[in-house]
């Protein structure tokens, strides 16, 4: 039951910065921007986030700035695609590649400096539950957080008037900009607000997760988020399973070998990647589904021709 | 306040113009960085896009590393321009260089005259066998090939690890995690005497000079356009678009495979764990820097092959972190993609009428 | 035409002036020594403690010396161009920090055979090749010690990277220390399949702490299962550089690398003249291995047994891997009393009896 417990505990923070950076990017991929440079955004939110507790000495203060860091590199990239109608694709792969760098070069003064825990939040009396308790009233903020965005990025965009104007754009943004909505300023938004959640699935990575600062420390979760949204079928709550099958396999993979499995590390490493393809052929497979989801617009270039 | 227009037609001027104008921001951008970082911005430039040039090894150097980035660039932008997004060629680089380099290592000690040609095949056709898993998942099941084609990439490096630690590892190498170093024949030779410059370059060139006539010239290549262009008109058109896919699928994968292959069987010499080193992903960076051109392309990939060894020569000489390389080099892409714009617009002011909309050409991820 | 040869003839002289004077030039010239790391100085390991050396010798000989490293070389098609540049820039001597770095340093030496190259880790030599690598078993063996005595639970974890002899020889010596203390101790091995991936490492240790691992060892290079220990309030050893600042508490000691005496060593070898090839594995004798400063956690008895051990493999009286061992499945390897070859060490690939889990092939 203990290990059961503490399996599914380590589940819950490989699994957090998944959820933030792929909610994020939902939203962005909703709104018909494809942006690719998630691995570059969510690093940068890692140093950010790490620097700005340092300088500050508050979480509050360091979080905040991990994910103002993601949303300023977003709006980067929203410049190049949505001012200057580059391509998403290598703008994406560009960011990313920019991202690390100047990650590295900010992080240089901040390697080897440590910080304590962070703190979790256990709520009095109802984390004391056996089992229960420490799993679902004994997380840090920012796991609540990441379960909050998720619900309230679903209620926007199924139930509010802003996020159907916000699937629109993502759906016919011509016939969005006829009925007059600004599309461009609605992409920005939406594309800052996967960059605010990269940021801050960065800021987990490096806050809570490991926590320190080392170069290259994202290691690919930007790619595995970008992934987790077409898995999901854009659909917020799958996000959410996805991300915890995501991290619940590479966990169990690692419990798989500490209690002696006689398989290969580098098979049961590509476990992940290969359960990511098959959900996604199993989900992609009807076509009209998929088409229901999936926005019209994304990756294309919008120009306002009136 | 401005106002981008579209052009009614690409602007030819601007487009040779644009990537100067992108060096141009780029050096006043760097400028910037290398002071801020205290260092000597001008001979950090020299050092980055002059030294190399001056020199015949680094010239030789430039060679090899474009290579790779020419052959997949080329295969990625047929694809790019029919909306066909194969964003996992480091995966069929990495399977050219495991299936090619094995046809290396079975005949091991033999060589012949024909054992580089039969590699070079095994190289292409494992590419095309590891592209075909998204080719075949695209138009069968309708499953994204960007996120296939990705998490592929990820199986390929581990499989190559998992050989090299196992079936293929060099049996007098203390058990590292390597093969053998290949025989002679299964070497590529050089093209320039005493230069790890090699004839995977020449077939680069060749890459570059086919991509063109297919795209030109070619019903196929017609139909590809089309199909990125305008996928309805496509469609009515008749076209296959699984025929579509699957062709773009063939002709990266196999690129990409023989990439792989042309770097274990030249600069490396031997199958290593740590082959792939993201030729894939550069290379559909500088397929659009190339402007899905197969002729830009092969500039693309001789600037970003410049930017790699003139940054480790800055390393080298004045203790620039390699972090300041990528971020000059993310630097250089942005502007040369935001400087883009100005071929297919111009900028006037706001207020007047816009023309008519003209599409932009750059084709579109989706559906 | 006698004009034009005395013409010739003095352009002649001019220009054995010329290169005369920059003979002489180059005579007073500091000794240009290069540096190649396979990682970010950053890393907090490997690469972190070789660049420690680099600036060891640059401390020691001060303005004699031109230094200078390339970081984050990757092992493929790169490192080859990387030295090579390195050597035609005038370099006289260069090292290359990583096993991958291994033939593409034998290939560049052959083309500049008056520069001297020396290569960590690797097995190759050359007329202007030296290798050089560190005995970390033996620091390895001391650990598993200390770790059998602090486990209540019985039970390491070891979080590895990829099943070279390097790290297979680790845990074979961690194992081997630990059995001397605790007969029915267990090694639960995670491998991770990469040298650098802080989460992963830190999701690692954590799956080892779940299955009841109360101390952990690694033998990959960020300080995150450090601080995992730290907060879970567990214990653990660093790798390669002191981690004690990830975690003042958990760590027990590290297994430091030190290169500085090699690195101003062979520094000083090229300047008098003597350098020739050499074949270096050093240990805990010649201090290239050393144990961080024990954590608060090390209690004295514990202490003195560590330092005794430590003594005794530095006299020679201790070998770490001293017969009778046989081979996980139960074959013999090393009969009573034989010590093994490094050849059989260097080559190792297989566990000893006694360790669990598969070897990854």
């Amino acid at each position: 039951m203990d290990l059961l417990l503490n399996v599914l505990l380590g589940v819950v923070v490989a699994a957090t910065p998944l959820v933030f950076a792929s909610i994020g990017e939902l939203v962005a991929e909703k709104s018909g921007v494809l942006n690719l440079g998630v691995e570059g955004m969510m690093i940068v939110g890692a140093i950010a986030a790490f620097a700005g507790t340092v300088a500050s000495g508050s979480y509050v203060v360091g979080i905040l700035t991990g994910a103002l860091a993601g949303a300023a590199m977003a709006a980067l990239f929203g410049v190049l695609t949505l001012t200057l109608m580059s391509n998403q694709v290598a703008c994406g792969l560009a960011l990313t590649l920019f991202g690390l760098g100047l990650s590295a070069l900010i992080g240089q003064a901040y390697s080897g400096v440590s910080l304590p825990q962070f703190p979790r939040l256990d709520i009095p009396v109802l984390s004391e539950i056996p089992f229960v308790g420490p799993l679902i009233f004994g997380q840090d903020a920012l796991v609540y957080l990441s379960f909050a965005l998720v619900a309230a990025v679903a209620w926007f965009l199924t139930r509010t008037r802003a996020g159907l104007v916000l699937r629109a754009v993502g759906e016919n943004h011509d016939a969005a900009h006829g009925i007059g909505y600004p599309v461009i300023a609605i992409r920005y938004l939406a594309v800052m607000f996967g960059g605010a959640c990269a940021g801050l699935g960065g800021a987990y990575l490096s806050l809570v997760q490991t926590p320190l600062w080392v170069e290259k420390m994202t290691a690919g979760r930007g790619w595995i988020a970008l992934a987790l949204v077409v898995f999901a079928s854009w659909r917020p709550l799958r996000v959410l399973g996805g991300a915890y099958l995501f991290g619940g396999i590479t966990i169990m993979q690692l419990h798989s070998q500490a209690l002696g499995l006689k398989i290969d590390a580098q098979i049961l490493s590509m476990l992940p990647y290969i359960a990511t393809i098959v959900v996604l052929v199993v989900i992609s497979r009807d076509r009209v589904k998929m088409k229901l989801n999936a926005p019209s617009c994304l990756g294309k270039v919008f120009y306002a021709t009136s | 306040m401005l106002k981008l227009v579209p052009r009614k037609e690409p602007n030819r001027a601007m487009l040779y113009a644009t990537p100067f104008l992108a060096v141009l921001m780029t050096l006043v951008a760097g400028f910037l960085l290398f002071t801020l970082l205290g260092k000597d911005p001008l001979h950090a430039m020299y050092l980055i896009f002059v030294k190399p040039l001056t020199d015949f090894n680094s010239v030789a150097e430039m060679l090899v590393k474009a290579t790779p980035l020419v052959l997949i660039g080329v295969g990625l932008a047929i694809g790019f321009r029919a909306g066909v997004w194969n964003i996992g060629a480091e995966g069929q680089f990495t399977i050219g260089a495991i299936t090619g380099g094995s046809v290396a290592l079975a005949a091991y000690p033999e060589g012949g005259p024909l054992l580089l040609p039969a590699m070079a095949l095994a190289g292409a056709l494992g590419g095309m066998a590891w592209a075909a898993i998204p080719a075949f998942l695209r138009t069968r099941f309708n499953a994204s090939e960007i996120l296939v084609s990705l998490m592929l990439v990820y199986v390929a490096t581990l499989l190559l690890s998992l050989l090299v630690h196992g079936p293929l590892r060099d049996p007098d190498g203390f058990n590292f995690p390597e093969s053998r170093l290949f025989q002679e024949d299964a070497l590529l030779p050089a093209l320039i005497p005493d230069t790890r410059a090699h004839w995977g370059f020449v077939v680069g060139l060749f890459a570059v000079v086919a991509a063109y006539v297919y795209l030109e010239r070619m019903l196929l290549g017609f139909q590809v356009k089309v199909l990125g262009q305008a996928p309805r008109a496509a469609r009515f058109a008749g076209y296959s678009e699984k025929k579509i896919v699957w062709t773009c699928f063939m002709i990266s994968g196999g690129l990409a495979g023989i990439a792989g292959l042309f770097e274990t069987a030249g600069p490396v010499g031997q199958l290593v764990p740590s082959l792939p080193v993201g030729y894939g992903f550069t290379a559909i960076i500088v397929a659009f820097l190339g402007r899905l051109h197969p002729v830009g392309i092969l500039f693309a990939a001789l600037l970003m092959a410049l930017t790699y060894i003139g940054g480790e020569t800055a390393q080298i000489e004045m203790s620039l972190p390699s972090a300041t390389t990528s971020v000059f080099q993310g630097m250089l892409l942005f502007f040369l993609l935001a400087t883009d714009v100005l071929v297919n617009f111009r900028l006037a002011r706001a207020g007047k009428p816009a023309a008519a909309a003209v599409r932009p050409a750059a084709p579109t991820p989706a559906e | 035409m006698k004009r034009a040869f005395r013409m010739f003839a003095a352009l002649g002289a001019a220009l054995t002036l010329a290169l005369g004077a920059t003979a002489a030039a180059q005579a007073a010239d500091p000794l240009k020594v290069a540096f190649v790391y396979v990682g970010p100085i950053g890393d907090h390991g490997w690469s972190y403690q070789h660049d420690v050396g680099r600036k060891a010798v640059e401390r020691e000989f001060g303005d004699k010396v031109k230094v200078s490293y390339v970081e984050n070389v990757s092992e493929g098609p790169d490192a080859e161009r990387v030295i090579a540049q390195l050597a035609q820039g005038g370099a006289d001597l260069i090292f290359t920090t990583s096993f991958g770095f291994m033939n593409p340093t034998i290939k560049v030496a052959s083309r500049f055979p008056k520069v001297k190259f020396e290569h960590a880790t690797g097995f190759k030599t050359a007329k202007n090749v030296s290798i050089y690598n560190a005995r970390f078993y033996e620091g390895r063996y001391i650990a598993g010690i200390i770790s059998a005595k602090l486990s209540k639970t019985g039970t390491i974890g070891y979080i590895a990277s990829f099943p070279i002899p390097e790290v297979v020889m680790g845990i074979n010596a961690a194992y081997l220390g630990a059995k001397t203390v605790n007969p029915d101790i267990k090694i639960k091995t995670i491998w991770v399949s990469s040298w650098f991936d802080p989460g992963k490492e830190s999701d690692a240790a954590k799956a080892l702490a779940d299955q009841g691992a109360d101390v952990l060892m690694q033998h990959t290079d960020s300080p995150a299962a450090m601080k995992f220990a730290e907060e879970r309030g567990i214990h653990a050893f660093g790798q390669a550089s002191d981690m004690a600042a990830f975690g003042p508490k958990a760590q027990l000691t590290s297994i430091l690398d030190d290169w500085n005496y090699y690195y101003i060593d062979r520094v000083k070898a090229v300047m008098d003249g003597t350098w020739a090839t050499k074949d270096t594995w050093d240990g805990l004798k010649e201090k290239m291995v050393e144990l961080a400063p024990y954590g608060p956690a090390v209690p004295e008895d514990v202490r003195t047994l560590a330092d005794a051990t430590k003594a005794k493999i530095i006299s020679g009286e201790l070998h770490p891997f001293t017969g009778p061992i046989n081979k996980q499945d139960g074959s013999p390897w090393l009969k009573a009393g034989e010590k093994a070859s490094d050849k059989d060490l260097l080559s190792m690939n297989f566990f000893v009896q006694g360790v669990e889990g598969s070897l990854p092939k």
